[in-house]
């Protein structure tokens, strides 16, 4: 299963310079993006409330009764 | 690159062609050494190397010097302690509320300016109304004079002294330090600020006679500290409407975050209100 799985990768992806450069540079930059976001996700999720971007909403000038 | 041309170029013009052996250096190889020299050689390292361990160990180890009389501030349970916290932003911002409004009034914080407090504490329209709020010395115009214009985001927070000297003038002596860096330039951080803060107390008996102007306070180098206690219950009243007296006497540090930041959100986690000091912004950097 795992070995047809892979001899499939290989065949499809691999074998060839050009597909393998391909691949990696694909990978990379969907590996690059989903860590990112992930990494945000959490952070803010560890961070709820505390940000500035929680509390902006919340911060607005009183200029409205100058106008 | 430049560097690696130069190690090839260099290497194949200092190539010796025909290379002769090294005849064999007779002083190495401790290995031929009589036996007494070799337990010579071996104490001499084992006692540097050791010594040398030992000093490391005596120096970097936590002692407590004899000369440390003060009180070593406890460490708080800092809602941004550890990797994955952030700074509570309601927090800087109620903390530049205090810096404004009691601190300012002796301390500068030179260098930070207005347009540090966009996005981390103020909007850019708030902000920008606060820096209005000062006059700033510019110029020189067109006439060579100098002159006086309202604050600019750009400006840097204004000082209460002129310079040291008139700062020492107006407080008996003592320099009420730049706050702009405080936290990161004392031993302890906001761990030392906050219980300074909070640990004014009667001396006890015994110690000579504080001078005039100055105020005993345990956290402090020395224990003679010359601020007097700033912060007072209900002496700020919050913007945001949090309560400093819930707390009792701490919680003019201690705003109770989550309720203040997300009221909503408070209930569902039901943690103990998170410790959240009023650390002047520049905790952000």
């Amino acid at each position: 299963m795992v070995n047809t799985v892979v001899r499939r990768v290989y065949h499809n992806l691999f074998r060839r310079t050009s597909t393998f450069a391909l691949t990696i540079l694909l990978g990379a930059v969907m590996f690059e993006r989903a860590f990112d976001s992930g990494g945000d996700m959490l952070w803010d999720h560890l961070n709820r409330g505390k940000q500035w971007k929680d509390i902006k909403d919340k911060c607005g000038l009183p200029a409205e009764e100058e106008e | 690159m430049a560097a690696n041309l130069c190690r090839v170029s260099g290497r194949s013009l200092l190539k010796v062609q025909n290379v002769v052996a090294p005849a064999k250096s007779n002083m190495s190889s401790f290995s031929k050494m009589s036996m007494g020299k070799k337990v010579l050689f071996g104490t001499l390292g084992a006692v540097t190397a050791g010594g040398a361990g030992l000093l490391g160990a005596l120096h970097y180890s936590t002692t407590v010097h004899a000369g440390e009389l003060e009180l070593h501030p406890p460490k708080f349970p800092w809602s941004h302690n550890g990797l994955f916290n952030a700074l509570d932003h309601g927090s800087i911002r109620r903390g530049y509320q205090v810096y404004k409004e009691v601190c300012a009034a002796c301390h500068s914080m030179q260098y930070l300016a207005f347009r540090n407090l966009v996005g981390v504490s103020h909007t850019e329209e708030e902000a920008k109304a606060l820096a209005e709020e000062i006059e700033v010395l510019d110029g020189p115009d067109e006439e060579g004079e100098m002159f006086m214009r309202p604050g600019k985001l750009s400006d840097y927070f204004p000082q209460p002294y002129a310079n040291e000297e008139a700062a020492r003038a107006a407080n008996n002596g003592a320099y009420p330090p730049d706050l702009s860096y405080i936290i990161l330039a004392r031993h302890g951080g906001e761990d030392y600020v906050f219980s300074l803060l909070t640990g004014y107390c009667d001396p006890p008996a015994g110690l000579p006679e504080l001078r005039d102007g100055q105020y005993y306070n345990p956290y402090f180098p020395g224990q003679a500290i010359s601020m007097a206690q700033a912060l007072y219950n209900e002496i700020i009243e919050y913007e945001d409407g949090s309560d400093d007296r819930q707390h009792g006497h701490r919680l003019l540090l201690l705003p109770q975050a989550p309720q203040v930041v997300c009221a909503e959100e408070q209930e569902d986690s039901l943690q103990a209100p998170s410790i959240t000091p009023h650390i002047p912004p520049v905790a952000d950097l």
